[in-house]
């Protein structure tokens, strides 16, 4: 299994409200915390070709792999703070996004 | 509904817009009915996104960090009192109550859902509004300065010029496929609040020794990743020739503009690649030998156009208004209320007034829908209903009696929206950055926050004086970094947020681009390098200097100099 460098995660946006949703164990989740993590090269091409499959199927647009780290509850957390804020919502309006939910 | 409905109609509705007539209703209704059709195809999976992408955004409809994102137009950024209430309206009903306003004066919603677009320009096309052309390879948004019409310093009101020019390009044929974006914009006033020198084309409407008015053409202008000043390529043309020479310029650059490359497809690198004096050279050619006569310039369309943007029934007033007076002394936040924000007016008795966006420590270009109502109110009530947008992310009341404006800051106050800081240091431009937007590489709106917090002191504010600052999430200078007096460029560097300074730019007709100030600085070492820059100013300042004028006559090296010795070797600033 070739290794990678850090574990990641499946994001893209919902096609018909634009929200960020995450590739979790059975279909797309609104919670990064459900997201399934590959760990190596070949579980992470997994993620991508289902990702490509469902932007064939219109359910999803911009699918992309993101570095993650995971806890010892098991949850991954972005790296990088590109996908930091994504997984939450505008860090200058705590009221809006996911984060509003009091989700992330 | 239209917008025409007599039952819309308001006792003080505003005289001095542009209104549709059946063609432009008609063009716009049939393009949300197009595009509801493709809204609906793609969802029915008959379009891929890739079919559907050029359709969305044709539309103004981007996708973004958290959400898709409707870019509004708002024609040189003039606005109706029930336009902006339509506004305020649907951020209520298919966004989360608040709206965006841009550097390019149009209105942006950060929330809309795909579904929702066609029934959100649907009810944006009764009020005579839409989002076509706020995106693509076209000619953009045409802007103009906001205190059309009614600055003293002006020439002409350059807004029939901006309408002539987005009717000759709304849908034009031949410049829908341009090799990159295309952006217009026009002053008409002796002092430029339109940024014309940084744009594809700028115009200045100038009156030559005969005393005819004309435009001087400024062409090859524009920020992102590589900023040009433009150049003069003509000094006079003719109202008559206006619109074939821009139809000359157009062609040139359609056919040699680059298309190889994105970065390299603006105008600028055009005439910055083969010179001012080789494009003026093909221009004239093109416009020598072109079939004018399709472009023959109607007098009488271009007075039915300026027709629809003259003069409110303006009162004949005193020059000087005992009751503003009086409340000045009074009230002194009023007062200082008047002393920054409140510009004159060509007509005695009235002044303009720019309503800040920019609240200590807000979201620069924000407004709630509340606030949005507020301003169609205070609009209606003290200024014939007329509103604009500012390149500076302000909104600017034209046309307010002197004798209101004590009643008007009581009903902003209560909205807040009475900051006196217009043109002050916390009067900060800054694009969404990284907190909406996909290509950011680093946040922009918390610097404005935190550098606004900072000089939360009005007082000091007024003391220090205009300055302008502002702010890019990336290098494509949505936040105009390169032409403000201090200049902030956030990067990415090793993984975090880092943030390059510049000195010294100015968007007026003595535009210049900003110095890089040294290496890059991160968002807490932010707020104190731009106050030790600001202190360094205010020790070194001769009277009645602005920070600009400081910094020309000084030199920029006086001040990189003041950082190197604030940080231990500089190595971190
Ligand atoms: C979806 C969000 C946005 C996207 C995708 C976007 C994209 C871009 C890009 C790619 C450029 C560089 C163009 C070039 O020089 O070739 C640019 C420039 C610019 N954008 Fe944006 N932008 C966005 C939001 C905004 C906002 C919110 C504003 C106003 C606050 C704005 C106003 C401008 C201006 C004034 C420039 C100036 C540079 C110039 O063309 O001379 N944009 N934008
Ligand atoms: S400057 Fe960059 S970050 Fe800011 S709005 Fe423009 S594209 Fe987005």
């Amino acid at each position: 299994m070739p290794a990678l460098k850090h574990p990641q995660i499946l994001l893209a946006s919902n096609l018909t409200d634009g929200e960020v949703v995450f590739l979790g164990p059975s279909g797309w989740e609104r919670d990064h915390v459900k997201a399934r993590v590959a760990h190596d090269k070949d579980e992470a091409a997994a993620l991508e070709a289902f990702g490509k499959a469902e932007i064939a199927a219109n359910r999803v647009v911009d699918v992309y792999l993101a570095d993650v780290a995971v806890g010892a509850d098991g949850v991954p957390a972005p790296l990088h703070y590109r996908e930091k804020m994504r997984v939450k919502g505008p860090s200058v309006r705590l009221d809006l996004g996911k984060q509003a939910a009091g989700g992330a | 509904m239209t917008a025409h409905d007599p039952s819309l109609a308001r006792p003080n509705a505003p005289v001095t817009t542009y209104r549709y007539d059946a063609f432009d209703a008609a063009f716009v209704r049939e393009r949300v009915a197009e595009f509801r059709e493709q809204v609906r195809r793609r969802l029915e999976g008959k379009l891929t996104e890739d079919e559907f992408r050029p359709f969305r955004l044709m539309n103004g409809l981007y996708l973004q960090l958290h959400a898709y994102m409707l870019r509004v137009a708002i024609p040189y950024g003039t606005l109706t009192a029930l336009q902006m209430r339509r506004l305020a309206d649907i951020a209520d009903k298919y966004d989360r109550g608040y709206g965006h306003f841009t550097t390019r004066q149009n209105l942006q919603y950060n929330w809309p859902k795909l579904v929702d677009t066609p029934d959100i320009l649907e009810a944006l096309a009764e009020v005579e509004m839409h989002a076509i052309q706020t995106s693509g390879n076209c000619i953009r948004n045409v802007t103009a300065d906001h205190f059309s019409g009614v600055a003293p310093d002006e020439i002409e009101d350059p807004r029939p010029t901006a309408e002539f020019l987005r009717q000759w390009s709304s849908a034009h044929p031949e410049f829908s496929f341009l090799p990159r974006k295309f952006k217009i914009a026009v002053t008409g006033a002796a002092q430029d609040r339109a940024a014309i020198m940084v744009h594809d084309i700028g115009l200045a409407i100038v009156k030559n020794d005969a005393g005819e008015i004309g435009y001087k053409v400024v062409v090859g202008g524009g920020l992102g990743r590589s900023p040009f000043i433009g150049k003069v390529i003509r000094d006079f043309a003719p109202r008559a020739d206006l619109l074939a020479y821009l139809e000359a310029i157009m062609r040139v650059y359609n056919r040699f503009g680059r298309r190889d490359n994105k970065y390299k497809a603006r105008i600028k690198i055009l005439v910055h690649e083969k010179g001012i004096d080789e494009v003026r050279a093909a221009v004239e050619a093109e416009f020598a030998a072109m079939d004018r006569s399709v472009f023959a310039y109607d007098p009488a369309e271009f007075d039915r156009i300026a027709a629809f943007f003259a003069p409110p029934p303006y009162e004949t007033l005193p020059a000087d208004s005992q009751k503003l007076r009086a409340a000045r002394v009074e009230h002194p936040a009023f007062g200082n209320f008047v002393e920054v924000n409140v510009a004159p007016h060509k007509i005695p008795g009235y002044a303009v007034v720019t309503v800040s966006l920019k609240p200590i420590g807000g979201i620069p270009g924000d407004a709630t829908s509340a606030q949005m109502r507020a301003l169609a109110e205070a609009s209606e009530r003290f200024g014939f209903g007329e509103l604009r947008v500012s390149h500076e992310q302000n909104i600017i009341l034209p046309h307010v009696k002197q004798d209101d404006l004590f009643d008007l800051w009581k009903l902003l106050d209560a909205a807040g929206l009475a900051t006196a800081n217009a043109g002050l240091v916390s009067d900060i431009i800054s694009c969404p950055g990284l907190d909406y937007c996909s290509l950011a590489t680093a946040r922009s709106i918390p610097i404005a926050q935190a550098i606004s917090k900072r000089f939360s002191d009005l007082s000091r504010q007024r003391r220090i004086g205009k300055l302008g600052i502002k702010i890019s999430g990336c290098i494509n200078a949505c936040g105009h970094h390169h032409v403000g007096a201090i200049g902030i460029l956030g990067l990415e560097k090793k993984g975090q947020e880092s943030y390059q300074i510049t000195l010294g730019g100015d968007p007026t007709f003595s535009a210049s681009i900003g110095e890089i100030l040294g290496p890059g600085v991160t968002a807490e070492q932010a707020p104190d390098v731009i106050e030790h820059l600001v202190d360094f100013y205010l020790a070194e300042r001769h009277e009645g200097e602005t920070f600009i004028e400081t910094w020309r006559r000084i030199g920029h090296a006086r001040f990189k100099d003041v950082l190197r010795r604030e940080g231990e070797d500089g190595a971190d600033i």
